[in-house]
């Protein structure tokens, strides 16, 4: 016994260079995400053969995941706080309309509505943050009210100003290439560039700079966590405007991409968000999760969503994979998270 | 006999019409353990909580160092020194070791925008500071709070508590949800912090645990400090009495000999259905 306690210490130095090994891999919250998407993945090359995996097959599901990846990450970081927007589903046709309705309808620059459209982003944001953190009532239930109450805006605006549930948006020049235009031509919308820098830029928030602890030290215990001096009002509305703003921009940039916008649709980002970011690896409850993951989940999602087309299967089973799925990735982050847990130094050399 | 670090002087707490603490008067020094006795609802919590800054005083004052201070927030109590630890260690189960360690308080490296978070130095300084403390079974910077036992998890809180310069330990039943043996890691820690010249404040019900480490003793019944006594100067008997609120206890012991005297030495069995 005296033995061994005497040597452990010894052995923890090289214990960083552990991290690459096998078992420490697997405990990574976007392991499961990866598996996931691997599985996906042969489970399509399959049934389908490779052509998803070829450039146009490959567009297809970029373009999905690109458009919904910019709102997963930000409601995945909220759900890694403990917090949880739904909002964004109105959000995504409020941003649409109101760059349709300011530059097509009313025809002015199109930049000019691309700043309203995030500032509108930004408001929501600050007024779902602010009732979320005055009034304890949980996020679900703010958001599912700020959620109606935009689809209501975004509809009574509309007709009232338009008379038309549908607004027509012709954009040309930079604000269209760097917003809503298709890659060197081809199928791959530049939204698919955003994504991924956002990305880059959202894994260095989290995972490297020093703020990214707090988001994870509110989700583990949001009270210590405010003892501890992290200004968790302060984030919690700085999370809950990035992911409505996040949405306004994917609608925005959809409009100028389809030269309309329309009051309906943006619900399915609801859910389809909820989904990449719990097949990614993030608790529900918060506390645990990773930005890579939640890539990997958006991925996984895109392609079951369009590999079935690529298959001879009917589309309308795609909804049962993704719901089992769902399930399975679900089952399997709680196993790693186990072995996160019950992860000791002394399992190294097994 | 140093002067005390921290002192309240006639506290008095009323939540609306419903008075909590009447008249407290307690002080605890440097390298003292002051343990704080007393049943549930015996307004121990309410008293953390003025020491702590959650709650402020409705009369009295607390003095550090022999002046008044005011603590609005548990930040301000935090900055004068005085650390609080819950009961389950208020650290985050899902976090490493290294990240929960320094939580607000992120080491960093590089420059500017780019500074980022440095996961080999808080990783390396959590665990000699927990090692310190003697709990030398934590080696890996990179394992998960919530992989550890109860009372390394404890041992992790107050070490980091010490770790940030706390002149005052505030122990909320830090051994209420352990086992024995674990409890005993938590005390030994205790002593540790003791030994360093942190004043402690042992918040427990377990008499046994305060008698093992305690210098001082103050029993609180119905919001008022009902006995103050040092060590050595009550019996484990005379202080679960009094936590009892006076003969209680006794009379049931007394009940239970009386029985076992008219029944060969058994003590009474349960009804078997």
């Amino acid at each position: 016994m005296t033995s061994t306690t005497a040597s452990r210490p010894v052995e923890a130095m090289p214990a960083h260079g552990s991290n690459l090994s096998l078992g420490s891999l697997l405990r990574r919250p976007e392991a499961g995400a990866f598996l996931g998407l691997l599985a996906v993945l042969i489970f399509f090359a399959a049934f389908g053969g490779l052509t998803f995996l070829k450039p146009a097959g490959m567009s297809s599901w970029l373009n999905v995941a690109a458009n919904l990846g910019i709102i997963a990450i930000p409601v995945g970081l909220l759900m890694i706080a403990g917090e949880l927007d739904i909002s964004v589903g109105a959000m995504v046709p409020f941003g649409a309309m109101t760059v349709a309705v300011i530059s097509g309808h009313y025809g002015m620059s199109i930049w000019l509505g691309i700043a309203v459209t995030m500032a509108f982003g930004v408001t929501v944001g600050l007024i779902n943050g602010y009732m979320v953190i005055r009034t304890a009532v949980p996020s679900l239930i703010v958001t599912l009210g700020s959620l109606f109450a935009v689809q209501g805006i975004v509809l009574g605006l509309t007709v009232l100003i338009t008379k038309s549930t549908s607004v027509a948006l012709t954009v040309e020049g930079p604000a269209k290439v760097i917003f809503g235009d298709f890659l060197f031509g081809g199928q791959l919308q530049v939204m698919v560039i955003w994504w991924l820098v956002l990305t880059a830029a959202y894994v260095f928030f989290i995972h490297f700079s020093p703020k990214g602890n707090w988001i994870f030290a509110m989700g583990g215990d949001k009270v210590s966590a405010r003892n501890a001096g992290i200004p968790t009002d302060r984030m919690t509305i700085l999370l809950f405007v990035l992911s409505s703003t996040s949405a306004a921009f994917v609608g925005m940039c959809q409009a100028i991409l389809y030269n309309s916008a329309q009051v309906a649709g943006g619900q399915s980002f609801i859910f389809n968000s909820i989904i990449s970011v719990v097949v990614g690896g993030v608790l529900l409850t918060g506390g645990f999760g990773s930005v890579v993951g939640i890539f990997f989940g958006t991925i996984t999602f895109a392609i079951v969503n369009q590999g079935i087309y690529y298959t001879d299967f009917d589309r309308n089973w795609s909804a049962l994979i993704i719901g089992v799925l769902l399930l399975l990735a679900v089952l399997m982050n709680n196993t790693f998270r186990k072995m996160a847990l019950s992860a000791t130094t002394k399992k190294k050399g097994a | 006999m140093t002067a005390p670090i921290l002192a309240l002087k006639n506290i008095n707490k009323s939540f609306g019409p419903i008075d909590v603490l009447h008249d407290i008067n307690l002080e605890v020094r440097p390298g003292e353990v002051l343990c704080l006795l007393g049943d549930n609802g015996a307004g121990k919590s309410t008293l953390i909580k003025i020491l702590s800054g959650v709650h402020q005083p409705t009369t009295g004052t607390i003095e550090l160092d022999g002046k008044e201070v005011i603590f609005p927030a548990p930040r301000v109590a935090q900055e004068a020194g005085i650390s609080t630890v819950h009961q389950f260690g208020g650290t985050f189960p899902l976090m490493s070791i290294g990240r929960s360690f320094f939580v607000g308080v992120e080491p960093t490296k590089g420059w500017g925008p780019f500074k980022i978070y440095d996961r080999a130095r808080a990783n390396a300084i959590a665990v000699k500071a927990v090692q310190d403390m003697g709990i030398t079974r934590i080696t890996d910077g990179d394992r998960l709070v919530g992989g550890l036992s109860g009372g390394e998890r404890q041992s992790l809180a107050i070490a980091r508590a010490v770790h940030f310069g706390a002149r005052v330990l505030i122990l909320d039943e830090p051994t209420a949800a352990l086992g024995v043996k674990q409890a005993t890691h938590v005390l030994r820690i205790v002593n540790e912090a003791k030994r360093r010249g942190l004043a402690v404040i042992f918040i427990t019900h377990q008499v046994m645990h305060a008698m093992a480490v305690g210098d001082h003793f103050a029993v609180l019944i119905r919001g008022a400090v009902a006995a103050d006594f040092r060590k050595g100067e009550k019996t484990r008997e005379e202080i679960t009495d009094l936590m009892a609120g006076g003969a209680s206890m006794a009379s049931l012991e007394g009940e239970i000999e009386g029985y076992m005297a008219t029944h060969d030495g058994h003590p009474p069995q349960a009804v078997q259905a």
